[in-house]
């Protein structure tokens, strides 16, 4: 019998779940967000638009959405629009810097089945998660920790991308999640959005991610990744999930003006498949689009063929190594053989490319990098600024979200003979 | 719910929890409990149809047979309604 992962290469009907980005406006400017959210999109979809959007969702069965942002809170629709998913049989999961998790809005959050929490958290003390998301940012989290334990919501998720800083917090993230009777997810910085900017000083050294990986082995039923770590299994054991990328395959991005991407971490023109509102609807884009077609097709390893790891690492993150300027075919950047190491000394510095779209606050491109990346000094490169025009411009960069959520967020599969495998 | 020792009882009556969605695909069947927000694969037709005809009969051998589970397969079959039932997507209900 073929197995699960051979189906899902070929592609699902429908995604299995995927992440909506609602707006790219935030009250924080995260030094790695995925999407360069800050300002707001005057093309965002309008709240009928996502209504409509919503009814596609369950007339396809997807059977709930990650959505962020930007903080997708601070959209006046926010609430209504999560009322509507549910009343339609779309589960929503959404992830909040905590912002606008007041009392009530925690007692309406505990009562309903069919809505989860994601805070973001990027430092188990306030020193390290403010350096990289913004003053007063670890005050708001736990507060709204505090207010969902509270009333009663038991099981919400607090999600940390695992950096450079916060690598040796691992355990006091898990005592944090216990303490709040929440679920730790960890998952992987990726060089996309403004993360590309600070990639080179945050992504984990090697010495941590053996460190991650030692972790996970331990803690792997407890706490949820995204699948987001499945380069790891390059060290020899496979990781809980499905050590696939699902981009375009059982996953997708939706962006604030309907753009739709393979995958929330490959905002670029070169992963754009269409738009829900000139497509056709998103279910045509999600089954016609020739860019998807393209990644259902078995793909060839690459330089990575010859490697006795490669079937359990699958060559890594798509996007991992296109914001780096490594061909798709090879090894990702963080390989864990260091076969990474040569093709990304091999590329030509400011060749990598870029996001396509920026929405940061303006003083983030105006200004230096206004915050400063743990203790060490930050590389030349990701401290000066560039010009906003001529040859050295900042390009215009892809949305993501503030929070980064891989869609296959609760997706940790378990594997069972057959012929059921159970995901939990 | 399947007993302590993990055996599922094939003669008793079950049915899909209400809060599971079913979504048929090429290689089975997607299922999602909106409660525990976990997913299942079936990963054949048949097993769709014999989750699907639970409810209808008065067992889950019966409904093993009516979707043409012959003997030499029902283990098989016996252990994916065991493992439906350990992650709560099927229940018991009153025959």
């Amino acid at each position: 019998m073929t197995s699960l992962l051979e189906e899902f290469q070929y592609g699902l009907d429908a995604p299995i779940c995927l992440t909506w980005e609602l707006t790219y406006a935030c009250n924080l400017s995260c030094v790695h967000c995925l999407s360069s959210s800050g300002r707001r999109d005057p093309d965002e979809l309008s709240t009928d638009q996502c209504r409509e959007l919503i009814d596609e969702f369950e007339r396809m069965q997807v059977f709930y959405v990650n959505i962020g942002g930007g903080e997708p809170t601070v959209r006046p629709d926010f609430w209504e629009l999560v009322e509507y998913a549910t009343a339609h049989h779309v589960g929503v999961k959404f992830s909040t810097n905590g912002i606008t998790i007041t009392d009530e809005a925690a007692r309406r959050l505990a009562a309903s089945d069919y809505v989860d929490v994601q805070i973001s958290l990027d430092g188990a003390t306030a020193e390290v998660n403010d350096r990289v998301r913004g003053p007063g940012s670890y005050a708001t989290a736990m507060r709204a920790m505090r207010r969902l334990k509270a009333a009663g919501f038991a099981g919400f998720k607090v999600s940390v991308v695992v950096t450079r800083d916060n690598a040796g917090q691992l355990d006091a993230f898990q005592a944090i999640a216990d303490r709040f009777d929440a679920q730790l997810r960890l998952t992987r910085l990726r060089p996309s959005g403004r993360g590309a900017d600070v990639w080179d000083d945050l992504h984990p050294t090697a010495q941590q991610q053996r460190a991650l990986y030692e972790w996970l082995l331990g803690h792997g039923e407890r706490v949820l990744t995204g699948d987001s770590f499945f380069h790891l299994a390059g060290y020899g054991q496979s990781l809980p999930g499905l050590n696939l990328c699902g981009a375009g395959r059982v996953v997708c991005l939706i962006d604030p003006v309907g753009d739709v991407y393979a995958c929330p971490f490959a905002i670029h023109d070169a992963f754009l498949a269409g738009n829900v509102c000139r497509d056709g609807g998103f279910a045509q884009v999600w089954r016609t689009s020739e860019l998807f077609a393209d990644l259902r097709r078995p793909s060839s390893g690459g330089a990575c063929t010859a490697c006795s790891a490669y079937d359990a690492c699958r060559g890594g993150c798509m996007a991992a190594k296109f914001f780096t300027g490594l061909p798709l075919d090879g090894p990702d950047p963080e390989c864990v053989h260091g076969h990474g190491d040569a093709p990304l000394a091999s590329v030509a510095a400011g060749t990598a490319p870029r996001p396509s779209q920026d929405h940061s606050h303006r003083q983030h491109r105006t200004g230096p990098v206004p915050v400063t990346i743990g203790p060490r000094p930050l590389s030349p490169a990701s401290v000066v600024p560039r010009p906003l025009s001529g040859p050295n411009a900042i390009p215009r960069r892809p949305p993501d979200r503030a929070c980064d959520t891989n869609p296959l967020a609760d997706l940790e599969l378990g594997h069972s003979e057959m012929p059921v495998d159970v995901a939990g | 719910m399947s007993t302590e020792d993990g055996r599922f009882d094939l003669d008793g009556a079950w049915t899909l929890d209400e809060r599971v969605s079913i979504r048929p695909e090429r290689f089975g069947a997607l299922l999602y409990h909106f409660g525990t927000r976990r997913l299942s694969f079936l990963k054949s037709r048949v097993l769709l149809d014999v989750v699907r005809g639970l409810a209808e009969q008065p067992s889950a051998r019966a409904a093993c047979a009516e979707a043409g589970v012959s003997g030499t397969e029902l283990p098989r079959y016996h252990a994916a309604l065991a493992a439906l039932a350990e992650s709560r997507m099927i229940l018991r209900r009153s025959p």
